[in-house]
């Protein structure tokens, strides 16, 4: 379980952390303690494992990464493991999952892509598809960003 | 001087990833890259005032804090999308939501502390636009994530 000073530093990382030479002194004295004791804690959150990344997120549209695809596809059940590994070998694949199909929703495995434009997006995928020898799956290219927010755990 | 200059490419691919965990994080970021800490500042401040930089903090393993999360699918029609997205959008656990080239055109990601909170929201979304079809699909095995971009 996760103490509330915990819980405080938590919600406190997921805002922005200050551009200043001290950061974490200005974040400890938000919640009353000192720079040392917020290291601390951060440190051992961190070996725990419960931070996936701590560090800087980029507009990656901006930074010439224009085209992103989620690619769905449908892998035989006792091939999953196998693929989804081949995949995840990938620089171009930032996430590679399985999810349960869905009625009307046959895909299994699901990777997203991104490249600086569509058609090396098509590139890239048929260069996977070969790879690991998967022929059935479905492209869908984002056309709008609707929201991307970071969660806010532990607010109030 | 252009944003993405090669200074700025180097300071973005090192902060992405190994943001240390010391007092003075930027000086020894700007140690390893060969800069002053206050060129480093000002260079860091620009990118994101230019919105090259979303945010510096953490990212959490959403499990590991006991929440749950998944990935939707809804298949709305033209005339609802506004009203779907402004219904989805208003839950704090939907984090990303993007409209995509395919029959389910609306995906989003949903983060809440379990998972029946997530099918009772889906059920409230449906109510409240119309919209029948929502696919609820939650991981059961992560391959990879790993959300860094080398530039």
């Amino acid at each position: 379980m996760l103490t509330d000073l915990e819980k405080k530093i938590i919600a406190l990382l997921q805002t922005d952390i200050p551009v200043v030479k001290r950061p974490f002194l200005e974040m400890a004295e938000k919640i009353g303690i000192s720079e040392e004791r917020f290291l601390k804690v951060l440190n051992d959150l961190n070996d725990q494992g419960m931070i996936r990344r701590f560090g800087a997120t980029i507009k990656h549209q901006k930074s010439g990464f224009k085209a992103n695809a989620m690619v769905a596809w449908k892998v035989d059940e006792d091939r999953v493991e196998k693929t989804g590994n081949i995949m995840a070998t990938f620089r171009e694949i930032s996430h590679c999952y399985r999810r349960n199909p869905a009625p009307g929703w046959e895909y299994n495995v699901y990777t997203m892509v991104h490249a600086p434009d569509e058609k090396q997006c098509h590139a890239i995928i048929e260069k996977i598809s070969q790879a690991v020898g998967e022929k059935k799956y479905t492209l869908l290219f984002s056309r709008q960003e609707l929201k991307k927010t970071s969660m806010k755990y532990f607010e109030n | 001087m252009p944003l993405l200059d090669e200074t700025n490419k180097k300071i973005l691919n090192t902060i992405q990833l190994d943001f240390p965990i010391d007092p003075r994080p930027f000086k020894k970021i700007a140690k390893k890259l060969d800069l002053s800490e206050d060129e480093l500042l000002d260079r860091i401040k620009t990118m994101k005032d230019e919105m090259l930089i979303r945010r510096i903090g953490g990212n959490f393993v959403p499990d590991r804090l006991g929440y749950h999360s998944t990935l939707c699918a809804a298949m709305v029609e033209q005339e609802k999308i506004d009203l779907f997205t402004q219904t989805v959008n208003s839950y704090s656990g939907v984090t990303h939501n993007y409209r995509r080239d395919h029959n389910f055109n609306i995906w989003f990601t949903f983060i809440a502390p379990s998972m029946e909170i997530i099918q009772k929201s889906l059920k409230e979304i449906s109510v409240k636009t119309g919209v029948k079809t929502i696919l609820n699909l939650p991981a059961t095995r992560v391959f990879k994530i790993s959300a860094n971009f080398k530039v």
